[in-house]
């Protein structure tokens, strides 16, 4: 009878193997929680001998990386007695990771906020208050920052974020290909008809060449025509919806009938390789981008020298969507005043210039935005700053991820052709309806 | 072999005296001390990582909890929205049929291992580390490249079929191959372990019963499925289960193969509502909607589920399982 026994210690063995590995994840995760609990714990203890303090900055964008660490640089000549590190955290998980360690109570000291989640943050009390006192105590003016901004890290009353940058999107386009179609380029007078018009003419399907990028993205696409439309995405007061509206269903239809004539890439085709790739792969005409792509076109050897922008073309009115990163600080920080500090420095002048130069996103200090503009002298970048007079905040509320991460689903049967764009409205308008009564 | 060595000893114990008895026990004891503190590591790890959270997971399906903590008690709030909620019903659809199609790789392994076992085939080591490769691949790079292949418009397999006059559709965007794509990645990720299973199966097997069947005249067919195949089950029941485990927590394959970069969750992806399993709807409402309890609720259901379809299966082996 040697099968059993033999049948039974393979089974056994292959077994006892999930245990084993089991202990070597958890073994894992004490070193990595303990790791984590050294990294932001580090130098406590410090401040009353005043030795030096660790504060730990963290970023997402490894592009900015560098300019990151030139400020940092800056900051710590001024200020020996801090030293900052710089903790890079893929884009994919920052959030996720954030919001992990900020339950653990181990979140980075100071790190980067976006407007989407700044709601979620600030009302749980995760992030440091920048008193009126503290502003001025530490030489902050935000009147040196564009009010939208100011306004995307200020809940009832209370700043919370220092603006790091801004971006705003502008209409991309491919002199070669608009040269052998024989059409002017786009300028600040062009309409939707316009970009129809033109998106028309580009599109070769047998070249693989087409007028126009249309993905379903709020920020890039759809908001930014709502708003022309003359629509709203969020009602002012962040409690309902504004699909329903004729104007934001004239501003998702735009997008929606530019994929349903073929001028566009299909959704699965702009699903599989990445919109901002396939603009670059010289094959298409025009694409609205915002302005944090300026660095990697210019560094495109395929269309760096055929592509440039203009500012967005009009509907009923001119708009354009602003949003903008902050430094924020962490409410459980053990040194809130090495905090107040850095947090002042990288919102100074000195600091913005350094960015503008160094890490390819517009600076939000007013003034130190035209460093930015002469970093990129093939392109007419001066477009973003031009749209500012008529930027619209990108939508927000408590938990805005909640209703934005389902638009997209919502939408892309209607992308993808079946479904008519206005009953896509009208399900997203109930969907996000939904999500906000969640908030109250 | 070492069943037996190690089964040895103890017979030889039962005959000798009480006094050597004793001082065995003793030191058996102390043995035992030593056993202890050696599985302590592993045991407190799984305890503190493993059953403590899954404790945790049960309470907090019964709250509403706040995305950094904090939580408020709502019974069976969460159970009754899930039961209405659309999304999940479909994520569990997809779930199973992605688990049955990962089941397709199990006779496929069989075959390919009793290819492999037979006596004097040449390179056979070469084979067995090109089958298994894909086990200590990494699944995220592993998934990265398949991503890469199954590209619609310059993807290599597209390209390959071109050359056959067929136009490839977007695997992974296009809602009625996506399933399809992902539970090849899968089976190809999952091969070598099934592989193994088998293949150590295989050597169990006495070679009597086939030299038996070769007397008796039994083709190469015939053996295969009346030597091989009925004394392979109990590794078949066992692949099984472990297939039946891991296909229902699929999310690796789906976070990495749906998603863009601009999309983490891939929810602009026009496929994800037909590959969207209970893990990643999991991930999705916890961590991305930021309602912890629902989550939570969502990964319980997963784990009743898992339960219940493991205790069905160790019922019906009884059935076609044969321990010879």
């Amino acid at each position: 009878m040697p099968q059993p026994s033999d049948q039974h210690r393979m089974k056994g063995r292959v077994r006892s193997a999930r245990p084993a590995v089991a202990a070597a994840v958890a073994a894992g995760l004490v070193l990595a929680a303990t790791g984590c609990g050294s990294g932001s714990g580090s130098g406590s203890g410090s401040k009353a001998s005043g030795g030096p303090v660790n504060l730990t900055y963290r970023i997402w964008d490894s592009t900015q990386q560098t300019g990151m660490q030139h400020i940092v640089d800056a900051f710590q000549q001024a200020n020996p007695n801090i030293h900052v590190r710089i903790e890079l955290v893929a884009n994919k998980e920052y959030w996720t990771k954030l919001q992990a360690d900020a339950t653990a109570g181990s979140a980075p000291d100071v790190f980067w906020m976006n407007g989407p989640n700044a709601q979620l943050y600030e009302s749980n009390k995760q992030l440091l208050a920048l008193s009126s006192n503290v502003l001025k105590q530490n030489g902050v003016d935000l009147a040196n920052y564009p009010a939208a901004l100011n306004q995307l890290y200020n809940l009832g009353g209370t700043q919370y974020g220092i603006p790091k940058d801004f971006d705003t999107v502008g209409l991309w386009y491919n002199k070669k290909l608009f040269d052998a179609a024989g059409l002017k380029y786009p300028d600040a007078s062009w309409t939707w008809q316009d970009v129809q018009n033109a998106a028309k003419k580009l599109t070769d399907a047998s070249k693989g060449q087409y007028g126009i990028l249309a993905p379903p993205y709020g920020q890039e696409n759809y908001y930014d025509t709502i708003f022309q439309a003359g629509g709203y995405v969020i009602a002012p007061g962040g409690k309902s919806s504004g699909y329903a509206k004729p104007e934001a269903q004239a501003g998702l239809k735009f997008w929606s009938d530019l994929v349903k004539d073929g001028y566009s890439p299909s959704l699965k085709s702009m699903t599989d390789t990445f919109a901002a790739q396939q603009f670059e792969s010289g094959k298409i005409g025009m694409y609205y981008a915002g302005s944090w792509n300026c660095m990697e076109f210019s560094k495109s050897d395929t269309i760096k020298d055929s592509v440039d922008v203009a500012v967005l073309p009009q509907g009923v009115k001119k708009a354009t969507v602003i949003h903008g990163l902050a430094n924020v600080g962490y409410a459980k920080t053990k040194h809130p005043a090495e905090v107040e500090k850095f947090l002042a420095f990288l919102g100074s002048k000195q600091a913005n210039e350094i960015e503008a130069k160094d890490s390819g996103v517009i600076p939000a200090y007013n003034g130190t935005q035209q460093a930015w503009v002469a970093s990129f002298p093939n392109f007419h970048v001066q477009s973003y700053l031009d749209e500012l007079p008529y930027a619209v905040a990108y939508p927000t509320s408590k938990n805005t991820s909640a209703w934005q991460n389902q638009e997209a689903a919502v939408l892309a049967p209607a992308w993808d052709g079946g479904e008519d764009i206005g009953t896509a409205a009208q399900q997203l308008a109930t969907m996000m309806n939904t999500a906000l009564s969640k908030e109250q | 072999m070492a069943a037996k060595i190690q089964q040895a000893p103890r017979t030889l114990t039962a005959t000798r005296s009480p006094h050597r008895e004793r001082v065995r026990r003793c030191r058996n004891r102390s043995e035992h001390a030593w056993a202890y503190l050696m599985i302590a590591p592993v045991t407190i790890g799984l305890g503190l990582f493993y059953l403590w959270p899954i404790v945790q997971t049960f309470y907090y399906s019964f709250t509403q909890s706040g995305p950094f903590g904090g939580h408020q008690w709502i019974g069976a709030a969460n159970y009754r929205a899930l039961a209405h909620d659309s999304s999940v019903t479909q994520s569990a659809l997809n779930t199973v049929f992605y688990t049955v199609l990962q089941l397709a790789g199990i006779p496929l392994a069989v075959f390919v291992a009793a290819l492999l076992n037979q006596r004097g085939l040449r390179g056979r080591s070469v084979y067995r580390v090109i089958y298994f490769l894909p086990v200590v691949t990494m699944p995220v790079a592993a998934a990265m490249v398949w991503r890469w292949m199954y590209q619609g418009d310059n993807g290599i397999i597209n390209h390959l079929l071109s050359g056959f006059g067929i136009a490839g559709p977007h695997w992974v965007s296009d809602p009625s191959t996506a399933m399809y794509a992902l539970a090849a990645v899968g089976i190809w990720m999952a091969f070598g372990t099934n592989l193994v299973i088998f293949l150590a199966g295989l050597q169990g097997i006495p070679a009597e019963y086939y030299e038996a069947a070769k007397v008796d005249g039994a083709s190469a067919t015939r053996t295969f499925f009346r030597i091989t195949v009925p004394m392979l089950t109990p590794s078949i029941f066992f692949a099984t289960v472990l297939t039946v485990i891991n296909s229902l927590q699929l999310f690796d394959l789906v976070y990495m193969m749906m998603g863009t970069p601009s999309d983490a969750t891939g929810q602009s992806n026009p496929a994800m509502p037909h590959v969207q399993t209970i893990a990643s709807l999991f991930y999705e409402k916890a961590f991305i909607e930021h309602d912890t309890g629902f989550g939570a609720a969502v990964a319980f259901v997963l784990v009743a589920f898992i339960l219940l379809v493991t205790v069905v299966q160790f019922r019906l082996q009884k059935k076609w399982v044969h321990y010879a």
